[in-house]
């Protein structure tokens, strides 16, 4: 076989594994789902031009030349989009590093090695770029049918900004792997990849609140100050908004730039790839080492079950970084709880929804993490335990996490308004055991390291939980302003658990 | 009638899955016997044993441990008893050591007498130098030790163990079957199934074999070869012919 019959079997080898792999996570793994799988999809897809003609529709009609308002908002879109590309990226690099079982094979193959890993780059590209395409393409499309076809030119920035963030993601893990090492990378890596994918807006919003006091990001974008500070018309940094709207030379150049980037990252590091990948790989053998020497401690079986779940769960950098992401977004609204307290603003009523949604999401990844993600099943069912007491124990690890992330919030609260305090107080606790009862009543035995495709096992359980927590953040809003509507909302919300039970797999 | 040293009688023992997996199964292991349990793969081996640990619910059957209704009484049963699979399932956060003070603490071991008991199966299985590890990067024969550590630390009556030996290299595979004898010297129940049949020829008291989800023959190794007339046969040659038997039924 030649070598370039080599690479492009190579090449078509990789696009298979990662359809199949995209695939699977749309339909569960189950084949028969395909055709459900499908036709939800474009359901998905169809409905979410909707939002996106109420978020982008009013831009459709701007021309070239925009004011500088408007191409600092377009911009810092793109941007925004971009740095979620990079974090997706950086999570992708890491798992082709550790995933060891495809790697051995490649490794001790007779092919050359930089070339394949050439074509694996590439593939890191191709898919981040395909995935932002699919995402992308309704507010795109929202953008050609009400501002015309110089919008398409829009398909092209997003190659452009897949192309460039799968490079920088590349480079950026392998300089931490030559920095800080393969054990620290993996958990960096991911930590990054959180802070990236959420940084940019939560400082936009800190930015607002410490500027005018509001959650919207928008707010400091279209201030007058941000704009009599940024650059002229003609500068580089508004080329990717201008190529957007159909500026062929500036798309041109995103395009070319994007190219060389993913070029020169190919020809510098797929060698070094293969070390890299050596190098996490005998990471993975040897082992970390754990903790000093201690006692064993006292205590009931419950206690141990506990201990061993707080245990897991610290230890667990996937977690970490997942849960990190939703704490992150906590930071604004706390920063502006702390403001409020000075000018007694009605902003605060703000963070009582924030906190209940973040709530929810965090005890229904902790829960999923807990009650299915348990490595030793075997072990567990046959402790002399009853069913009930396990996952008993279980639960109460995901309610006093809950508790130790958002007591102190409750009780900061609590400076600037008992009630609203008393609300959101009430409000999380129901959205942290909503959405741990639908992990339960859901519950599919898995491994921990299956955490990222949580949501395959029941798309049910996955829209339930969201439309949970989403609920009872808009109940708690509403308690706050229009008591009446809070209670119709919290019964609605309420009836929807319900249904969610009754739709739920029969349990022994 | 139970016999009055039995660490295990089943009796009636069915499952069925797609087909049928456990068919009317009856067995009564002695207490302080090690009991090979031979057969085909899907023969319903592991299906029989997942019954009896109560990782199963039987469709019929009742399952006795030492005179505990395992179905009825399952806490009490499960405490004098110990299970490891062929596929050993430990966490990878945590080190040997602290894996077994997890299975000790949900046993309800007192610190005082679990932690000796830790330490001295870690060493007694090579697994000292590795304590303070966590067990993320072991190997599989590492992995099975820390899963077979953590059946023995609570001291069972009765351990069952499905495949122990797979993925173990020589040296360690002698330690387990030394350190398995040593718990049958003392006066533990061990029920093993294995596919290597010159294990079970050398270390089981008796034989079990099951094929179809049935058990067509049980005995010393000297009786099955008097069950089928042949004196001087080996234990494969016995197990192929009553296997192929089964089939022929």
């Amino acid at each position: 076989m030649s070598s370039a019959t080599a690479l492009s079997w190579f090449a078509r080898h990789e696009l298979r594994l990662a359809w199949r792999e995209w695939f699977a996570m749309m339909t569960g793994g189950r084949r028969k789902r395909a055709r459900a799988a499908m036709i939800g999809l474009l359901v998905f897809a169809a409905l979410l031009h909707v939002p996106a003609w109420a978020v982008i529709g009013r831009f459709a009609e701007l021309q070239l030349p925009l004011d500088k308002s408007s191409l600092i908002v377009i911009t810092a879109t793109i941007f925004l989009a971009w740095t979620l590309m990079l974090s997706q990226a950086i999570e992708s690099v890491t798992r082709v590093f550790y995933a060891r079982a495809d790697l051995d094979l490649i490794m001790s193959s007779p092919a050359t090695l930089a070339n394949l890993f050439s074509v694996r780059i590439a593939a890191i590209a191709l898919t981040v770029t395909a995935l932002a395409l699919l995402f992308s393409t309704p507010f795109i499309d929202v953008l050609v049918l009400a501002g015309g076809a110089r919008w398409l030119a829009a398909f092209g920035v997003v190659v452009a900004m897949g192309l460039s963030a799968a490079a920088v993601a590349i480079g950026v893990t392998i300089l931490l792997f030559r920095l800080i090492g393969p054990a620290r990378t993996r958990f960096i890596a991911q930590i990054l990849a959180a802070i990236i994918g959420a940084g940019f807006v939560i400082a936009l919003q800190v930015a607002a609140i410490m500027s005018y006091g509001t959650l919207s990001r928008f707010t400091i974008l279209t201030s007058g100050t941000f704009a009599e500070h940024a650059p002229g018309a003609d500068s580089i940094l508004w080329w990717p908004a201008r190529a957007a709207m159909g500026d062929s030379e500036a798309l041109l150049a995103l395009l070319a730039i994007g190219l060389v980037l993913l070029g020169s990252v190919m020809a510098i590091f797929s060698g070094r790839f293969a070390d890299t990948a050596i190098d996490a790989a005998a990471y993975g053998r040897s082992g970390s080492k754990g903790t000093k020497e201690r006692p064993f401690r006292r205590g009931s079986r419950q206690q141990a079950l506990r201990r061993k779940e707080f245990m897991l769960l610290w230890r667990d950098p996937w977690l970490i970084s997942q849960t990190l992401m939703q704490l992150l977004y906590l930071v604004p609204p706390a920063l502006l709880l702390w403001r409020s307290f000075a000018d007694s603003s009605a902003a605060v009523t703000l963070i009582t929804p924030v906190i209940v949604m973040a709530a929810g999401q965090l005890a229904g990844g902790l829960a999923w993490l807990t009650i299915s993600g348990e490595d030793a099943p075997d072990l567990v069912a046959t402790a002399p335990l009853t069913p009930s007491s396990v996952i008993r124990a279980k639960i109460e690890v995901v309610l006093i996490a809950i508790s130790a992330v958002f007591c102190p919030l409750i009780a900061a609260i609590a400076f600037a308004s008992v009630y609203q305090a008393a609300i959101s107080a009430c409000a999380v606790i129901i959205s942290a055991a909503s959405a741990t009862a639908i992990q339960l009543w859901f519950r599919v035995q898995a491994r921990r390291s299956q955490f990222r495709r949580r949501q395959t096992s029941s798309r049910l359980a996955t829209f339930a939980e969201a439309f949970s927590s989403i609920g009872w953040a808009a109940s708690a809003a509403l308690l706050l302003t229009l008591p009446m509507a809070g209670l119709i909302s919290g019964l609605i919300t309420t009836g929807l658990v319900a249904i969610t039970w009754k739709f739920s797999p029969r349990r022994e | 009638m139970k016999p009055d040293n039995s660490a295990l009688e089943v009796r009636g023992l069915t499952k069925r899955f797609d087909r049928l997996a456990v068919d009317s199964l009856d067995l009564t292991i002695r207490a302080g016997e090690f009991y090979a349990l031979v057969g085909p793969n899907g023969a319903g081996k592991t299906t029989t044993l997942r019954m009896v640990t109560g990782l199963l619910r039987p469709d019929a059957g009742a399952v006795s441990i030492f005179g505990i209704d395992a179905l009825a009484n399952p806490v009490a049963a499960k405490q004098v008893m110990a299970w490891v699979s062929d596929e050993p399932m430990i966490y990878d956060k945590l080190t040997p050591l602290e894996y077994l003070e997890f299975v000790a603490g949900l046993w309800g071991l007192a610190p005082s007498v679990s932690q000796p008991v830790a330490e001295e199966l870690l060493s007694s299985l090579g697994l000292e130098p590795h304590r303070h590890e966590r067990c993320e990067g072991f190997s599989k024969g590492m992995r099975q030790k820390v899963a077979l550590a953590g059946a023995l630390v609570h001291d069972p009556r009765l351990i069952i163990l499905d495949e122990p030996l797979t993925g173990l290299d020589a040296v360690s595979a002698r330690h387990v079957k030394g350190l398995l004898s040593q718990r049958v010297e003392a006066g533990c129940t061990i029920i093993m199934t294995t596919h290597i049949l010159e294990v079970a020829e050398r270390m089981a008291d008796r034989i079990g074999v099951i094929a179809q989800g049935r058990l067509v023959a049980e005995g010393t190794l000297n009786e099955l070869r008097q069950q089928n007339g042949h004196a001087d046969t080996s234990l494969e040659d016995l197990f192929i012919a009553l296997v192929t038997l089964q089939d022929a039924a």
